[in-house]
């Protein structure tokens, strides 16, 4: 039950002030009667600059009524510091107010302000984990705890972490992200025992689930500077997947590797090009149609860009020879995908 | 042109196939995956046996929606009391996409109420005395020139408004969202958005600016919020658009971006996900749909001459049919995905989508597919016919051009304040 602001005795001195929209307003919301009780008095607090204890409770009715309102936030803060409240009763303010409202900017950029101020963020990563167990892919808890590693250097368990999230939702590309993030800042993967493990986790997810894009993605994301094409056996080790465990990404990777290939390997790649065009039609016209455009492109675009004969003489005009490679190709057998 | 009265992909043979994959095993995303694909066969299997007629963008019950919004909204709306601007821009777009006037009368009551939002250190904010923040300050800008009057360019204090930008700069070319609040890449477009359309930019406003927003690209092709972030359609939408604005988008890397977002249409539902593995949203069909135009753009002007002369690099088909039958609400304004409730900001978006999916426009060509009715054609969001054809600001291109002229008349004003001070008289919080 609200007792509106204006009975509450402590109250009695200020004035409030009511919401001015002009004589003729838009977009005008039907505020609750508690909703326009409560914002007509932090109208006066703001308006009078008032740095109270009062001020700070009624914070905390406006947060309630509305946790978007970055001003309210603002001025709490303000207050905070003017009256020089207890941080340690605000995280656990601020801890039950995400729990509640866990898909909100302001919560979480308030959270970061206060364990900043506490200089302790001993208490972030497990209460992260705790909103990630309730939605694995929040992506402002993600921010929150990529500040938090890289902030106070609390590298130590996060891979096993990601692992762990990773074998419960191997598909959870919020925690590839991480995988990635927590290793591009500790070892990096210029090291090649590392590259090399990550590969080979990458290679072993693909095998449980091949239909996870994800894990294709993370594996051509950590292969392309150093070019898809240099690392040995992996275009054999791919195509001997093709057979059992096919996917329109495990097709999509072979372009890369052959346009990779194709970009920096000297010599004849008629071969190669022909295969990646064959792979391009494919896709664009049966394993992978919702891309059509996009995979009809790549095609036109490896065959401006390498094909031997003289360009300006191949058929494949954007709109006209749809996908039709003027270089002959093979017929590979098709995939089972 | 083209017209699509049938047949519709999602009735194809080929489409069952479509669905999800998940080789027997089961995860969370799997699961909600299939969930949303199950709704999405049912309003497919309904609309087959009720309806002999071509899907129908349900105007009228939009308009309606529209008109009773922009006056007054339900206490549900109390959770965007800090983003009332935004639903003048929301409502306003979306009746400028019907091509549905605003009454004169009602276009001057929203350029008094915005001139309430604004500030008086500089910017707007999302209500009458609320500070200034950056996603407001986007959406009231776009809002007037929407309206696009004398009275609506009048009421944007320029000079004010170059004094908050400055204000919320950050050293490293970031900007925060709002004094004491957070970064992330939405706020480069906000401010660029802004600043070129009122002709404020400056020599230093977007130093650096252009090299942080790279810094967001990540491993996936895509941009995140903020440097290490997983990659994000909004997020993607809002780095891209910036980047053109300040003219350098060839320090992205274009053809991953490409790949990734053209990875991100779902090869069910015909809509867009904003980021990997997760769910459809009506939303994406602009912040991610919306990229193809730009990027198009962006490789054209780097001499990419393999571009298709007729179509975005996505299933413009798919999207429109995905919108029309699965996101709309028959009483009007458009959702997220079947079983959301219908809102304004989703309204804004899937139009917005849905115009980026029937127009197609390259400097002088415009080609056009309209899946359904003739009716349902909305108007561009990009002009064809003049610079800028993208939809970099997401408002009718006339309403761009003529605010640029307009503002364009104008003096840069001087800036009086340096980068990273604060316009509040209150402790400076850092970010």
């Amino acid at each position: 039950i609200h007792a509106p602001v204006h009975y509450r005795k402590e109250w009695a001195d200020l004035e409030p002030v009511p919401q001015d929209d002009g004589p003729n307003p838009v977009v005008k919301i039907a505020y609750s009667d508690k909703f326009t009780d409560v914002y007509d008095y932090f109208r006066a607090l703001l308006k009078n600059d008032e740095k109270s204890d009062r001020a700070f409770t009624l914070t905390a009715e406006a947060i309630e009524l509305n946790a978007a309102n970055y001003t309210v936030w603002h001025y709490r803060r303000v207050l905070l510091q003017a009256l020089e409240k207890d941080l340690r009763e605000e995280m656990r303010y601020i801890t039950a107010i995400i729990e509640d409202q866990p898909k909100n900017y302001q919560v979480w950029h308030h959270r970061r302000m206060v364990v900043e101020w506490l200089n302790d963020p001993s208490e972030e990563l497990e209460f992260i984990a705790e909103i990630l167990s309730q939605d694995a892919k929040n992506y402002h808890a993600w921010q929150h705890r990529q500040w938090v590693l890289k902030e106070y250097k609390l590298w130590d368990s996060e891979l096993e972490y990601v692992e762990q999230l990773l074998e419960e939702d191997v598909r959870n590309n919020s925690a590839w992200n991480q995988r990635h993030y927590v290793i591009s800042h500790t070892t990096g993967y210029s090291d090649p025992s590392i590259l090399n493990r990550e590969v080979q986790y990458s290679l072993k997810q693909i095998k449980k689930a091949p239909h996870n894009e994800s894990v294709w993605n993370y594996l051509k994301g950590i292969l392309q500077d150093r070019g898809l094409s240099s690392h040995p056996g992996l275009l054999e080790q791919i195509l001997e997947l093709k057979e059992t465990h096919c996917s329109p990404y495990l097709l999509g990777f072979l372009v890369d590797i052959y346009e990779d290939s194709l970009e920096n390997t000297s010599g004849d790649q008629v071969e190669v090009l022909s295969k990646a065009l064959e792979l391009c039609e494919l896709l664009a016209q049966e394993k992978d149609t919702i891309r059509r455009e996009y995979w009809s492109y790549v095609g036109r675009s490896l065959q401006m860009k390498y094909c031997s004969d003289d360009p300006s003489t191949t058929s494949s005009a954007p709109e006209t020879d749809r996908g039709s490679a003027s270089v002959s190709v093979h017929q590979e057998t098709t995939c089972n995908s | 042109m083209e017209s699509v009265s049938s047949p519709l992909r999602c009735f194809g043979e080929c489409h069952t196939a479509e669905k999800y994959t998940d080789d027997g095993v089961e995860t969370v995303t799997s699961v909600e995956q299939r969930k949303v694909e199950r709704s999405i066969q049912e309003v497919v299997s309904v609309y087959k046996q009720i309806h002999s007629l071509p899907p129908t963008l349900l105007r009228d019950q939009h308009y309606q929606y529209l008109k009773k919004g922009l006056r007054h909204l339900s206490d549900a709306y109390e959770c965007l009391d800090a983003s009332r601007p935004w639903l003048c821009y929301w409502i306003l777009h979306s009746l400028e996409l019907l091509e549905e006037p605003v009454p004169t009368a009602i276009a001057s009551d929203v350029c008094k109420f915005l001139a309430r939002c604004q500030s008086p250190t500089g910017g707007f904010a999302g209500g009458p005395c609320q500070a200034a923040h950056l996603a407001p300050t986007y959406a009231a800008v776009n809002a007037l020139c929407i309206i696009g009057t004398q009275e609506a360019y009048n009421i944007i204090d320029r000079e004010k408004l170059l004094s908050f930008l400055f204000s919320v700069k950050q050293p490293d070319g970031s900007f925060v969202m709002h004094i004491g609040g957070e970064v992330d890449v939405r706020s480069t477009y906000c401010a660029a958005s802004v600043a070129s359309l009122t002709n404020i930019m400056t020599p230093t406003l977007f130093q650096d600016t252009p090299t942080w927003i790279v810094s967001c690209q990540n491993w996936e092709g895509g941009l995140g919020g903020v440097p290490g972030l997983e990659a994000h359609g909004g997020y993607t939408f809002c780095g891209m658009a910036a980047m053109v604005i300040l003219g350098k988008e060839h320090m992205l890397d274009l053809k991953s971006l490409l790949r990734w977002v053209a990875s991100r249409q779902m090869r069910y539902e015909g809509g867009f996900q904003g980021r990997c593995n997760k769910l459809v949203d009506g939303c994406y069909s602009f912040w991610q749909a919306g990229l193809l135009p730009l990027l198009h753009r962006a490789l054209f002007k780097g001499g990419d001459s393999t571009l298709s002369l007729q179509k975005w690099m996505f299933e413009q088909q798919a999207l429109q049919e995905y919108i029309l039958l699965c996101c709309q609400n028959p009483a009007g304004g458009l959702l997220d995905k079947p079983g959301k409730s219908r809102d304004f900001y989703h309204t804004c978006y899937c139009l917005s989508g849905l115009s980026v999916a029937q127009h197609f426009g390259n400097m002088d060509l415009h080609h056009e597919l309209i899946v359904g009715r003739e009716e349902n054609r909305l108007v561009i969001v990009f002009s064809s016919l003049q610079a800028p054809s993208h939809p970099v600001y997401n408002i009718c291109p006339e309403k761009v051009a003529q605010a640029i002229q307009h503002f364009h008349q104008l003096p840069v004003p001087v800036p009086a304040q340096k980068e990273g001070s604060s316009a509040c008289n209150t402790t400076t919080d850092h970010s």
